[in-house]
């Protein structure tokens, strides 16, 4: 398979990446960044405080109602964007670098070097990553910092054999063999050559593992070993929301703010991998 | 390989369970006892905890070999017998999942090919979008309280209603049990029960197939064979059924490994919230009481399962491509 | 090679197909005629592009659905062209049967050659799938396929390439059809095998009175089988007749642009004789006569008047600045 460079054009987008879904997806996950990065500004209330009556159905002045500490519930979702969002990003683009360095240095070095790594990836690719992610964050303790870390460690082996893949099949390829034959170093070779044309696969895929990651944070904090109440971890509110069948907001608001950005990533990383795909047939 | 991988997996089960900063201990014989040596002692004996962590893991590697995963600090009861009295519950989920995703994804993909980019085509796309978008969790809390609580079309979480005691054991599947049994009302309760969070379990598959049968259908729609069908005079119907989608269908085999880790990730929350008794909600409580024996019990079952689930899907691909089978 | 006699069993009337695709319309086919009569060998000759295939796909409904089809085809009195489902259905297969050029990619990889013949005696016939697989058996003794009781259970890609050709005659035989239409059949297939099926067709010719339309771009092949030749010039026959006659006195600047081309042990010339120029874009239409821009004898008027099919002796030739008369091909 093909592999091609991020173009670098300057001024007008090309027409291959100006598709709704493309659009449409970066649109909503931009709104949502506005959000983690300006809410306490303009926020209806606070998240951690009490106003009004317990468990109000939603109204003009709660718009998505209270929860069973009469909190806000609108103002909860959108704060637990800083909680959730963020982290997300964090833990990919964590596990993209430790998994594009180990993976790139496994497929240009091989040998020996290449198989210890790669069994490593193999194990920990075979061990099912809920059960590795529960694992990990149960014995660091709850706490989004461990839950994060245990993500990090479920998430880089993919990526360190998306990179393997698309070193090894990059790496024969002439523009490489003559900058090896011209004495170039390795790690020159890998920064300036391999790596960039390597990338595009890994970014698509990255896209689309946010909404994945995302996911986890949630289920994880819904099992109680990620974020602590009181926070508005979108996961922890659904397991507040889960005593309530019929106060239904609870549960259901975080869930819709999961579902805009995960449907908006999904949009993105499909869209993204159509367009790339176009290019590389061209 | 497999050997290899299994024992790896054994390894970091059994490393994670010694990276917990909290005293195991501290449970097991409760914090006022946590000075009494003798009790601390008898205790650490009596769990294996005793011993430098190398000797611990080799003891835990022999004891495993001997089919002794440990007992578990929770239940009390060993591992393997918790696991193997769960084991029926998850695979009845796990079963009903695999066939409502399985045959309503290929149904669906096949539908969706056949009348591209018309409603029916968007329609199915948004479905197996939404799908793979929605945490799974969150779907069956919606379910249960859309469905059970508001329009008591379906029954509440559990296996079984309150107070019902499970039929005589032959499969430990408890609808395939009451069928046995000659329970019919109990078996179609028990159905009724397994709808929802199998079709929950069942979504994200149901998305994943849909797509590759219906990518692999369109595929399939240009090449020669197909002119050929039409040539004889078959029905379009039929030339659907009877030769593009017996060469679509097969690309979906290759996911089956994989959606099987994907459905044993969802399990884990599905049977938590519909309190279903099986290996996903005995992670969850071994994960939250820090149970590590169970812990890694689980975690070796689930990597076991994995390896397990990719070998069969190899066998199947050879078996239904022709061009592998007699290679 | 018997003489065609009666009315035609397949008679093309100003058949225009265009394909749509993306920046406009490909002529494909534009306003042919063409006439097959029972029992007759006719060989449809035309390089690629030509349109020869579309020319049968239309007849028969089998072109995708991004193409528009005018015209007239009539099958036995019947008109094809818009004709309903159920009535295209039945012929093909039933009365028309048709072979295709790749036999690895136009047999199903999934399924045995015995339940793809059968699949082709049940559409039309109500046998028993036993009675079918054991006609798919008798089917494939017809066209020479040794050991056929047991190659019915094998699969396509178990078998080799003149193998996999005799399948698809055997398919296409199943129902006892009045036509069959060979789309290149020998073309992916090496020379000695090529022999071998043009074997198989001439005996089932001979036999049975078969009908056959031959599409190729191979001269040689149709020396070998046709009766009678139509030669086919961006979309459109430039020359029809018996294959004697056009051979030997072509009349066309094209057809005998064509046999002169071809490479001859009788004369060794040191070099070959291509017709210099390109075939014409059928995205852009040409004006008047496709041909005129290749021709040595063209004239003003051929530019801006396309030419019809006249009767020249016993043949019919698209040209307006006949007579010029030429021999043995030159």
């Amino acid at each position: 398979m093909t592999s091609t460079t991020i173009g670098r054009k300057r001024g007008r987008i090309a027409p291959e990446f100006r598709r709704p879904a493309i659009i449409g997806g970066a649109a909503v996950a931009a709104a949502w960044l506005i959000v983690v990065l300006t809410v306490s500004w303009w926020a209806p209330y606070k998240p951690l405080e009490s106003v009004g009556r317990r468990l109000d159905s939603p109204s003009w002045s709660h718009w998505l109602g209270t929860d069973a500490l009469s909190r806000d519930v609108f103002t909860r979702v959108l704060y637990g964007a800083r909680q959730t969002l963020p982290i997300s990003v964090a833990v990919i683009v964590c596990a993209v670098t430790i998994g594009s360095i180990v993976g790139s240095i496994a497929g240009y070095v091989g040998g020996w070097l290449d198989t210890v790594l790669m069994r490593i990836v193999d194990v920990t690719v075979a061990f099912p990553p809920i059960f590795l992610a529960m694992a990990v964050a149960a014995a660091l303790g709850p706490g989004l910092r461990n839950a994060f870390i245990a993500m990090v460690i479920v998430w880089w082996p993919i990526y360190a054999r998306l990179l393997r893949g698309q070193v090894l099949s990059i790496k024969h390829r002439d523009h490489i063999q003559a900058a090896v034959s011209i004495g170039a170093k390795p790690s020159r070779i890998l920064r300036k050559h391999v790596i960039p044309l390597s990338f595009t696969p890994a970014l698509i895929n990255a896209t689309l593992d946010l909404g994945q990651v995302v996911i986890l944070t949630a289920t994880l904090s819904f099992l109680g070993l990620g974020a602590k109440p009181p926070s508005p971890e979108w996961g922890a509110m659904i397991t507040d929301g889960a005593k309530y069948f019929y106060q239904w907001w609870v549960a259901v608001a975080p869930g819709l703010a999961i579902l805009t950005i995960g449907l908006a990533l999904n949009f993105l990383g499909d869209g993204l991998r159509d367009a790339f795909d176009v290019r590389a047939r061209r | 390989m497999m050997p290899f991988l299994l024992l790896g997996i054994v390894t970091i089960a059994f490393g994670i369970s010694r990276l917990i900063p909290a005293n195991p201990l501290a449970s097991i014989v409760g914090e006022r006892q946590l000075n009494n040596e003798v009790v601390v002692d008898a205790a650490k004996a009596r769990w294996g905890l005793n011993g430098s962590i190398p000797e611990q893991y080799v003891k835990y590697l022999k004891n495993m070999s001997n089919g002794d995963l440990g007992t578990s600090f929770r239940t009390r009861q060993s591992v393997v017998t918790d696991l193997r009295e769960r084991l029926p519950a998850t695979l009845e989920l796990g079963v009903g999942a695999l066939l409502i995703g399985g045959i309503g994804g290929v149904a669906l993909g096949a539908i969706a090919a056949s009348r591209k980019d018309r409603a029916i085509d968007h329609g199915a796309r948004l479905f197996s979008l939404l799908g793979s978008s929605l945490p799974v969790f969150w779907i069956g809390l919606v379910f249960l309280s859309i469905l059970y609580a508001r329009l008591g079309w379906f029954p509440g979480p559990g296996r079984l209603p309150p107070r019902t005691l499970p039929p005589p054991r032959f499969t430990g599947f408890y609808s395939v049990d009451a069928l046995i049994d000659g329970d019919f009302s109990l078996f179609k309760e028990c159905l009724k029960r397994l709808a929802m969070p199998c079709f929950v379990l069942g979504w994200a598959y149901m998305g994943s197939i849909s797509r590759l049968v219906r990518a692999a259908m369109l595929d399939e729609l240009h090449a020669d064979y197909v002119r050929t069908a039409r040539a004889k005079g078959l029905k379009e119907r039929t030339v659907l059924r009877a030769h593009v989608l017996r060469n679509a269908w097969l690309p979906t085999l290759t996911i089956l490994g994989f959606s099987f880790a994907q459905l044993l990730t969802a399990s884990v929350l599905t049977e938590t919230i519909f309190q279903w008794n099986g290996i996903g909600s005995y992670a969850v409580q071994a994960a939250q009481t820090l149970d590590y024996p169970a812990v890694a019990g689980v975690s070796l079952f689930g990597g076991l399962a994995f390896l397990l689930a990719n070998l069969v899907t190899d066998v199947l691909y050879a078996v239904a491509d022709p061009k592998i089978r007699l290679s | 090679m018997s003489e065609p006699k009666g009315e035609p069993l397949l008679e093309v009337r100003g058949l225009d197909v265009r394909f749509h695709v993306s920046g406009g319309s490909v002529h494909a086919v534009r306003g042919l005629d063409l006439s097959v009569h029972r029992g007759e060998v006719a060989a449809v000759v035309g390089e690629s592009g030509s349109g020869k295939s579309a020319t049968m796909l239309a007849a028969l409904g089998l072109l995708d659905p991004n193409a528009s089809v005018q015209g007239s085809v009539r099958f036995d009195g019947v008109e094809m062209i818009g004709a309903p489902g159920s009535v295209l259905r039945g012929v093909r297969g039933g009365r028309i049967g048709m072979i295709f050029q790749d036999p690895m990619t136009s047999l199903n990889p999934v399924l045995t050659i015995g339940r793809q013949i059968a699949e082709a005696v049940i559409t039309h016939q109500k046998v028993s799938p036993k009675q079918a697989e054991a006609k798919a058996v008798e089917l494939l003794e017809t066209v020479t396929m040794p050991d056929a009781k047991n190659r019915v259970r094998a699969f396509p890609h178990e078998l080799s390439g003149g193998m996999r050709q005799r399948v698809m005659i055997a398919m296409a035989l199943a129902n006892d059809p009045d036509i069959l239409i060979a789309d290149e059949p020998t073309t992916a297939l090496d020379v000695t095998i090529q022999a071998q099926i043009l074997q198989v067709l001439r005996t089932l010719q001979v036999e049975r009175g078969l009908t056959i339309v031959l599409i190729t771009h191979d001269l040689g092949v149709v020396a070998g089988l046709a009766d009678t030749v139509h030669v086919m010039y961006a979309g459109t026959v430039v020359e029809a007749g018996p294959v004697v006659d056009v051979f030997h006195r072509a009349n066309h600047p094209y057809t005998a642009g064509l046999l002169a081309s071809l490479p001859r042990l009788d004369r060794p010339e040191r070099e070959l004789v291509p017709i210099g120029g390109m075939p014409p874009s059928l995205r852009n239409e040409p004006a008047g006569c496709a041909f005129a821009p290749r021709c040595r004898h063209a004239v003003e008027s051929c530019t801006v008047h396309a030419p019809k099919l006249q009767s020249v002796g016993a043949l019919r030739v698209a040209c307006d600045v006949l007579p010029f008369g030429t021999q043995d091909g030159r």
